[in-house]
């Protein structure tokens, strides 16, 4: 079961789950953009944004622990930055010998990386923040609303719905190559290389087809019920008071945080 | 029930009773070739009047499939005409047609692509059109209909096989259509579900055509039978007359009960 992978939403009866989609959206890109265009060393502004999503989580009744677990996921990707140690000039920390290599890690490039690797992991954090706290379809109403082209959306919403759908096609696939992946008595498991890679391309392709076939038939079934090429929603969302006060309340702190992350530096 | 102002007739005459000897589905001389060559339909013709509940039986690659995506206007361009509610099914009448047939397919995973269950059910009434208030109140009548209400806020991948069938039924009831077209509807289904959607089926007051090879559920659900051989109507008569008939049953793929 894949679901559980899939769905990151935690319900629980809090005011940020209540909070219009379209302000959490917003506010988030807005957190993120915010978290990225922070000086390098910015440490105190890093801290307070961090403080401030701890905050958030706590009121959204999320697990710690849990918000910090899934934010790991993106670090190793933000280790690709650990070149900036050894490339950006500065003051010479330590020296590194790799046979005839001679590396130098500079203070500047140590600290462009940790900054580097604290926005990324602080981003993630944040993006992990909002789908716990908002419904799938809410998110894509709220990308709809906030005039994302509707093809985008669409596209996003049939990726999510059918992504279950395609990996338990694999699934399929996988057990039963595995199930006739037999060895003859005293023979060897499995061919060469070169035919057990064509295997593979061939059930690459199998699985092309296959949602090729399916989207024909997905298509069908929205041309059946009416489908003329436009998408038509109901419109579930309104601002309510909150919702302005909770935007403000989160642009007016993040701008407090840039101007502290600015001057303190 | 409102007086309906369509001008398109319907089986129903506007005050929940059915209209008797309306014919809701014209079929003549119908032939289709797939672009690959295959002939799928070689003169098919039938008739189904309000209210009847016809099963279509036959091996796989009888045509069956390919008879009713015809209905619904999704294949066309071979001799032979289709004709619903009186309307023939040509472009101009697509729109209309759309709303009169309700196609539900094998493969709900196929017909449920929306996020939750009720933007699903709502995809037709909107897509026709109509007010918000209405799309409401067609998508709760029919969640109920098919006893799904407390569903309409899942999502669809989160249900179960016979849970999605049910849902995939009620996204075309809700578009309120006089004739229900399915495609192997107990395909799937263990028992439990399979004898709730016969109950379901049962309980619908409404024209239905179903392709299948569940002759258990044709005996039980559907008083007249049809049943298609290579591309051909090879026999069209009362359930109970046909299922005596072994020889003409073996010679189609069937078995007699």
């Amino acid at each position: 079961m894949l679901h559980n992978t899939l769905d990151h939403y935690h319900a629980r009866p809090s005011p940020i789950h209540d909070l219009d989609p379209r302000v959490k959206v917003v506010t988030t890109l807005l957190a993120i953009f915010s978290v990225l265009v922070l000086p390098d060393g910015a440490w105190v502004a890093y801290g307070l944004i961090w403080c401030a999503m701890l905050a958030v989580a706590l009121i959204a009744q999320l697990e710690i622990g849990w918000v910090l677990r899934r934010s790991l996921v993106a670090l190793p990707f933000a280790l690709v930055a650990v070149t900036l140690v050894f490339t950006l000039p500065g003051r010479t920390l330590f020296t590194l010998q790799l046979g005839s290599w001679e590396l130098s890690a500079s203070e500047a490039g140590l600290v462009r990386f940790l900054s580097i690797l604290t926005r990324s992991w602080l981003s993630v954090q944040l993006a992990i923040l909002l789908i716990a706290t908002t419904r799938i379809p809410d998110l894509l109403h709220a990308l709809r609303h906030l005039r994302v082209p509707g093809l985008l959306v669409t596209i996003l919403a049939f990726m999510i719905r059918y992504l279950a759908v395609l990996v338990d096609e694999v699934a399929r696939l996988l057990r039963a190559r595995q199930a006739r992946s037999a060895a003859a008595p005293r023979g060897r498991a499995g061919g060469s290389l070169f035919w057990r890679a064509r295997v593979a391309g061939n059930m690459a392709g199998q699985l092309f087809l296959r949602s090729l076939e399916r989207s024909d038939r997905i298509y069908n079934a929205m041309l059946a019920r009416g489908f003329r090429g436009q998408y038509v929603t109901i419109h579930p969302h309104r601002m309510r008071r909150r919702d302005w006060t909770a935007l403000g309340l989160a642009i007016v702190a993040l701008m407090g945080i840039q101007w502290l992350g600015r001057t303190l530096n | 029930m409102p007086i309906v102002h369509d001008p398109v007739a319907r089986c129903e005459d506007g005050w929940g009773s059915p209209v008797p000897d309306m014919p809701a589905l014209e079929v003549e001389g119908l032939h289709f070739a797939y672009p690959d060559g295959h002939v799928a339909l070689r003169g098919v013709s039938l008739r189904i009047h309000c209210g009847e509940k016809v099963a279509l039986v036959g091996p796989n690659g009888a045509g069956k499939s390919t008879l009713l995506l015809h209905l619904n206007g999704l294949l066309n361009g071979g001799q032979g005409s289709v004709r619903v509610m009186g309307m023939p099914v040509t472009t101009p009448n697509l729109p209309l047609i759309r709303a009169r047939v309700g196609l539900v397919f094998q493969n709900p995973d196929d017909q449920l692509f929306s996020p939750t269950v009720y933007e699903d059910v709502a995809f037709g009434p909107l897509h026709m059109g109509l007010p918000e208030e209405e799309v409401r109140r067609r998508v709760a009548q029919a969640l109920e209909q098919v006893g799904m209400a407390h569903y309409a806020d899942r999502f669809s991948y989160h249900l179960s096989v016979g849970e999605k069938k049910r849902i995939a039924i009620a996204t075309v009831l809700s578009m309120q259509p006089d004739i229900l077209v399915l495609d192997e509807p107990s395909a799937g289904l263990d028992p439990r579900a399979r004898r709730g959607l016969i109950n379901l089926l049962r309980a619908l007051p409404i024209t239905m055509l179903a392709s299948t090879h569940d002759m258990l559920m044709v005996r039980e659900l559907f008083p007249r039978m049809i049943i298609m051989d290579e591309g051909r109507v090879v026999a069209d008569g009362p359930t109970a007359e046909l299922l005596e008939q072994t020889e003409l049953l073996e010679a189609h793929g069937l078995e007699r009960l």
